[in-house]
């Protein structure tokens, strides 16, 4: 299931090369985009199956409202763009016209989080699960790597309900071989550990992966979660994980409000409570610069992981 | 369509309208003045223009159903009272509207009424919907039709013009928009809170053909909506109504946008509504 060759694969090819090859499978599988299908890569579906694309232009309300009125019709609508865009533009007609309903839309932007980079702060989508997790009907989702995310289209393309798959720009490493297989009721453990629990999605995972490796040399040993599916929650991971080690660690690449640290914390507090941390944008917005850099300025590479962390446990085990 | 048909038409429009205000009487909540313009509209699509079946989905041609979706969804009394003249559902159904548990939700919601295609109510999204809808059944090489109603006030929502746009430029021409050219919103006349200008050029410059009615008329309806069907561009009826249409104390009142009429407005209303 993990992967041993560790190259860095785009998150957002492995969507379009994914979907290409659904829709020659799947003739009810029908995309949209709203100008951006390059940088979705949606393009690859686009030149494949040109009757069944349709590039919406700049109008985010429209290609969501119409994805629910061809989902009423049977076709499984893929509707893409930056997640920004999406969710924030697009969230009532989304609430209304696609979860309502509950039709079979999915939702897959990318640009998730702070490593849209230098295109800055109006581009930088840090509440988009939280305000997409609060829908009804909603499943959301935010894989991890390559492999992961295949297994995730494939996945949103076999089983009913609209669903809110959140993709990174970035090129991550991978974690995941072919073999993985996205399951919504499962959260990962990625290791086992005894001195405290990281929760975390997406491309912080790798990051929180480097910072275990930080830590065990500092001698402290963490355990990881990797939870793609963040509604409906994998509850009982969470509870044995915090059962087990007492002290969790949320880290996400979103705001700490509503998202990841957020479900996290509902689910403990309701059947176990337990001290967390909410590691993620601390109700702010982003800004210009270089992936790393702003991974680096907000905490989220594995080396600043791993110096929180560090801290962290240090006072806890003062106290 | 010959006298006795327009007639009984004309009957079956009276008999609406007296449910409609008895349904919001009931309800002690609703919206007469645009449910009330759109009488005549529904009416006519349902019992002449339109393929409809009303079992739902137990009939083998369902699929070649024509599809209809009330974007003005504040108009559902009337649509509902519409649908239970035309057998979707039992007339003693009618006085359920607005009740808690009913399938006759304030706003139709296609997840408790079989009949209503997509849920609607927020403004402005219906013509996406209807698009959304248009456009897979180019896919399906379905030859039926999607007729929508929208509201003028609806109109001033950007999502329409985006839609508008769409439509033309996916050149769907098995798309049937009305609107519901009343005139009034809930604030007071359009031309005053958000004057729309003319809607029939605005369509014609995003690519639509449009033709205009007097939306009270029946032969003008049917006429209007059989054109449209064998135009080769999406089509918009703009439809000059009355709000309030058939009760005289209502008709062009602003107040009558969104409430109930007291016990003497009912039964003054009935009376007026008499056969």
């Amino acid at each position: 299931m993990y992967s041993t060759n560790k190259e860095k694969k785009s998150i957002r090819s492995a969507y379009g090369k994914t979907l290409a090859e659904l829709g020659k499978i799947n003739p009810n599988i029908v995309v949209l985009d709203a100008d951006l299908s390059c940088s979705t890569q949606t393009k690859q579906f686009a030149q494949a199956y040109p009757e069944r694309f349709f590039n919406m232009g700049i109008a985010e309300q429209n290609m969501m409202a119409t994805a629910a009125g061809l989902a009423r019709e049977g076709k499984i609508p893929f509707a893409s763009t930056f997640a920004m865009f999406a969710t924030g533009r697009a969230w009532e007609q989304i609430r209304n016209s696609i979860a309502y309903s509950n039709f079979n839309v999915k939702i897959v932007a990318t640009h998730g989080g702070i490593t849209v980079g230098e295109d800055g702060a109006s581009h930088q989508a840090l509440e988009d699960i939280s305000i997409m997790r609060s829908i009804p009907n909603m499943t959301v989702i935010v894989p991890c790597d390559y492999n992961e995310t295949v297994s995730v289209i494939k996945y949103a393309a076999e089983h009913y309900g609209p669903m809110y798959i959140r993709l990174a720009r970035t090129n991550v490493i991978n974690i995941f071989d072919e073999t993985y297989e996205f399951n919504p009721e499962k959260a990962v453990k990625i290791k086992d550990g005894s001195d405290l629990s990281v929760i975390t999605n997406g491309e912080t995972l790798a990051e929180v992966i480097d910072a275990s490796d930080i830590l065990a040399e500092k001698g402290i040993n963490i355990e990881i979660i990797h939870c793609p599916c963040i509604k409906p929650i994998d509850k009982k991971s969470i509870t044995d994980t915090a059962q087990k080690t007492g002290y969790v660690i949320t880290v996400e690449n979103h705001s700490i409000i509503g998202g990841l640290g957020s479900s996290v914390c509902e689910v403990l507090s309701e059947n176990y409570p337990a001290k967390v941390l909410r590691i993620g944008t601390n109700d702010e917005f982003g800004q210009s610069g270089e992936q790393r850099v702003l991974m680096d300025f907000y905490g989220l590479t594995g080396e600043k992981l791993a110096e929180r962390i560090f801290e962290e446990y240090k006072k806890e085990n003062n106290k | 369509m010959d006298k006795t048909e327009l007639e009984n038409l004309n009957k079956t429009c009276k008999k609406i309208r007296r449910e409609v205000i008895e349904m919001i009487y009931n309800a002690k909540s609703g919206h007469p003045g645009g449910s009330l313009s759109a009488v005549e509209i529904l009416t006519t699509l349902f019992k002449k223009c339109m393929n409809i079946y009303p079992d739902w989905d137990k009939n083998p041609n369902f699929k070649n159903r024509d599809r209809f979706i009330l974007s003005k969804g504040h108009a559902s009394a009337t649509l509902y009272a519409v649908m239970a003249e035309y057998g979707y559902f039992s007339e003693s159904e009618l006085n359920t509207f607005r009740h808690f548990g009913t399938k006759l939700q304030g706003h139709p919601s296609c997840k408790m009424l079989n009949g209503i295609e997509v849920s609607t109510g927020s403004l402005g999204q219906g013509l996406s919907m209807a698009n959304g809808i248009a456009l897979a059944m180019k896919l399906d090489k379905n030859p039926a039709n999607v007729f929508v109603y929208l509201g003028d006030g609806e109109l001033q929502e950007g999502n329409i013009w985006e839609a508008a746009m769409a439509a033309a430029h996916y050149k769907s021409d098995n798309l049937i928009a009305f609107v519901d050219y009343n005139g009034l919103q809930i604030d007071g006349k359009i031309c005053d809170i958000m004057n729309l200008g003319d809607i029939s050029k605005k369509f014609e410059a995003f690519g639509w053909d449009t033709i205009s009615i007097d939306g009270h008329n029946i032969e003008q309806i049917e006429n209007a909506a059989n054109l449209a069907k064998k135009n080769q561009k999406p089509t918009v009826i703009i439809a000059k109504t009355i709000k309030g249409k058939g009760v005289s104390f209502m008709e062009n009142q602003t107040s009558w946008h969104g409430k109930a009429p007291n016990k003497d407005e009912y039964e003054l209303a009935m009376k007026e509504l008499e056969d």
